[in-house]
């Protein structure tokens, strides 16, 4: 007891006076709320306190004292200061230096260039914030998945506003973009098969200077994932075509939040996306038709060759060397379709006629293998019947040799 | 008069070489050598089977050798080479593969077998001792020739076995770099594996098979105890029959069927090869040995890390030594001081020791 009393009183003058939790904890209601918070947050854990933001004085334990103007106390801080208040510590390299060096401290002027932080400066305070997106008294860091800004969890942060049609009214701009973006390949990769770098609202947009891309700029943002399309693309004859009309490039064919995977039948058929402003008849619409074609033939090429090397391997046979070229023959495949984005035939044409040739030869490999099979269960079969006839001599052999001999015990008389 | 000369000249030709390799005295101990015939005779065949599997194992070991090399870069190729180009390289390969999973099988029945019918009985003791140590041979083909091809499975499945020795107190450590020949298996590991495969085992194989074989020339094959019961009440020998050409042609015709589940197993089921092993590369899922060590690794598994202070896996081991040991020496504590059979526990030890070996080896394969 002695002991654990020393500890106590040697502990003490160690744990920082917070007079601000101590009271706001045994109040009620909303009042309550910011202390039950606070503790789970990244501030707290790195050892800053409520008066840190709000001012005020920690150590006061009578509350007017502590919540006084004369210990800099500010209470709530207007939605117009808040950014500034939190630039004090996030764009100051000197403080961020000590938590985590690594940290980017250009968020506060990245956000004055944002359409939120304009907005702001004219006094709008229905627009985000930094506490809109982050939390207030629980902020976490980005990579904690409780954080409302850690990927899985941006597009629901920004569909809080911009998915509400009473807050976006006065802004007159369209309020589905989340619920298109949830039937989007990119919330696909990122939701199903929890790929963390798939594109989220603020990859395009940008999270502290977020602005729509300007149709001049798709391309590029598109580009940072999507290079060698967008390298294609820049030097298509879509290319000027589409910056004659004011097009915004990718999206004219992929769309911008409903972002669908890929297929093949965007090329041709009734669902193509070409068919949106070239006839079938027309040249373009006839390059889109070869170009499927040509994909389609070695798609199909490589399925053969696939199930033939699929039933070979089945029934044992060795064609693993075969297998292994088909990865070959799809890395083809896959560069044609990205050669679509030249939209020349031309371009799409050499990885198809690469990738064709190797999938001929391992259809081959996986026929030679199946006769193989074949001539070895012929084999068999001559085989068994040769050991067949053998074993059956050999029974009539040991049928005429006659029972055992049982003769009497000699040592036993 | 033709066909007179003709056998004239075959009599002169055994006549020159019974002079000179005493071919007559083999003849006549051949003629009159007598097994016993009853209603287990049939088990007699395994112990030929697994004489003849072993052959299978060395000439296709002996053709496989032509061919293979023995280093992790060029292990895995060599028999995929075996396997694509050479003719007949998938059948030899595949006979190989399954004429020693085959021939396992057969030592473990003809153990089994000798143990239900009392072979081992006096004065068969040393013959029941050299064929344990030819099982414990042929496992020990099959352990370190599965590292052999050098793919996935194997590797990894070496990496586990290798590494259970390590946890025997001051000599496991030793044992498991001496194995691997290093702190990892690797190309030292391929190249001893190898060595033992090809050389040292096949040494003590020949060894021990000839002690084995001429224990069994020496003593005769066992009657068991109740047949040779039946004939002293009816004061008769026991039914027997004459080792050539009788039982011989039974053996041939046990070989042939044999010979044709080989055929069958090779050219219906061949031997898969799998993906070249990569030391990087983390080990797939589902690693287990082959599946006559599946039931003392099943049985690891199931042991505590730590029992009683000390590791379980060591716990296992030495669980594992002492069942060895007592069924090595099965001949000595399978008779009383008065020197009579204690079949009731011999046999209920057999039941046992084959009910465990049969059940852990499923669970050892579904789990």
């Amino acid at each position: 007891m002695r002991y654990a009393l020393i500890l106590v009183l040697a502990a003490a003058p160690l744990a920082a006076k917070d007079s601000c939790l101590t009271c706001h904890s045994g109040l009620q209601g909303e009042l309550q709320k910011p202390a039950a918070a606070f503790p789970s947050s990244v501030h707290s854990q790195e050892g800053f306190t409520c008066a840190d933001c709000h001012g005020g004085d920690p150590n006061a334990d009578d509350p007017t004292a502590a919540m006084s103007a004369a210990h800099g106390f500010i209470g709530a801080p207007d939605r117009t200061a808040v950014p500034k208040l939190c630039a004090r510590c996030h764009s100051d390299p000197n403080v961020m230096r000590k938590y985590n060096p690594r940290e980017r401290v250009d968020q506060y002027s990245e956000y004055l260039t944002s359409v939120h932080g304009q907005r702001l400066r004219t006094g709008d305070t229905q627009v985000a914030t930094c506490i809109d997106c982050h939390s207030v008294h629980d902020i976490r860091p980005v990579r904690d998945p409780l954080s409302p800004v850690y990927p899985l969890r941006v597009p629901g942060t920004c569909a809080q506003c911009h998915a509400n049609p009473a807050h976006m009214a006065k802004y007159s701009i369209p309020t589905n973009q989340y619920a298109e973006y949830l039937t989007s390949v990119h919330w696909e990769e990122l939701s199903k098969r929890g790929d963390l770098s798939a594109p989220t609202c603020a990859t395009c947009h940008g999270n502290h200077g977020a602005k729509p891309p300007a149709v001049s700029s798709v391309g590029a943002v598109c580009g940072m994932c999507h290079a060698l399309e967008e390298q294609r693309f820049e030097n298509s004859p879509h290319q000027a075509a589409f910056a004659a009309m004011n097009l915004g490039t990718c999206v004219v064919c992929h769309s911008n939040h409903a972002v669908l995977r890929t297929s093949d039948q965007m090329l041709s058929g009734a669902n193509a996306v070409c068919g949106q402003c070239h006839t079938a008849d027309s040249e373009g619409g006839k390059a889109a038709e070869e170009m499927a074609g040509l994909i389609r033939n070695l798609q199909d090429r490589l399925k053969q060759a696939d199930e033939i090397l699929a039933l070979a391997q089945t029934d044992g046979m060795e064609v693993s060397a075969a297998i292994a070229q088909q990865t070959e023959a799809r890395q083809n495949l896959v560069k044609a379709r990205s050669e679509v984005h030249a939209f020349a035939v031309a371009a799409i044409a050499a990885p198809v006629k690469t990738g064709l040739a190797i999938a001929v030869t391992d259809y081959r490999a996986g026929q030679d293998a199946l006769h193989e099979r074949n001539v070895r269960r012929e084999g068999l079969a001559i085989s068994l019947f040769g050991v067949g006839i053998t074993v059956l001599g050999l029974w009539f052999a040991i049928r005429r040799l006659g029972p055992p001999t049982q003769k009497p015990d000699a040592s036993s008389r | 008069m033709q066909a007179g000369t003709g056998h004239d000249r075959w009599k002169t030709l055994t006549a020159w070489l019974d002079e000179r390799l005493a071919l007559d005295s083999i003849r006549e101990y051949v003629t009159h050598k007598k097994v016993p015939v009853h209603s287990g005779t049939i088990w007699y065949t395994f112990g030929g089977i697994t004489l003849f599997l072993f052959g299978i194992q060395v000439i296709t070991g002996i053709l496989l050798l032509v061919y293979y090399r023995p280093t992790p870069q060029d292990a895995f190729e060599s028999v995929q080479f075996i396997m694509t180009r050479v003719s007949f390289g998938w059948l030899i390969r595949s006979i190989h593969s399954w004429s020693a999973n085959l021939m396992i099988l057969s030592a473990f029945i003809h153990m089994f077998s000798v143990v239900f019918l009392h072979a081992y009985r006096r004065p068969r003791e040393f013959v029941w001792f050299s064929g344990i140590a030819l099982l414990g041979i042929s496992l020990a083909f099959g352990f370190s020739g599965y590292l052999l091809p050098w793919n996935t499975i194997s590797f990894f499945a070496t990496k586990v076995g290798t590494e259970i020795p390590a946890t025997i107190p001051w000599l496991g450590p030793v044992l498991t770099r001496y194995l691997r020949g290093g702190s990892s298996v690797g190309g030292a590991t391929l190249t001893r594996f190898f060595g033992f495969h090809v050389a040292l085992l096949p040494g003590l194989m020949t060894l021990f098979l000839l002690l084995h074989l001429a224990l069994i020339q020496k003593f005769a094959i066992s009657t068991p105890p109740w047949v040779e019961e039946q004939s002293r009440l009816r004061n008769t020998k026991a039914p027997e029959i004459p080792f050539f050409p009788d039982f011989l042609l039974r053996e041939l015709m046990a070989w042939y069927g044999v010979l044709a589940v080989l055929g069958v197993l090779a050219a219906l089921f061949p031997w898969a090869l799998g993906v070249k092993a990569n030391a990087f590369a983390p080990a797939p899922a589902g690693i287990r040995p082959e599946w006559y060590f599946l039931a003392p690794f099943y049985t690891l598994k199931l042991i505590p890390g730590h029992v009683l202070h000390l590791e379980g896996e060591f716990v296992g081991l030495v669980g594992f030594g002492v069942l060895a040991l007592a069924w090595i020496f099965l001949p000595l504590w399978a008779v009383n001081r008065s020197g009579s059979l204690r079949k009731k526990l011999v046999v209920g030890a057999g039941v046992t020791l084959l009910a465990y070996l049969s059940t852990f080896s499923l669970l050892g394969y579904w789990r």
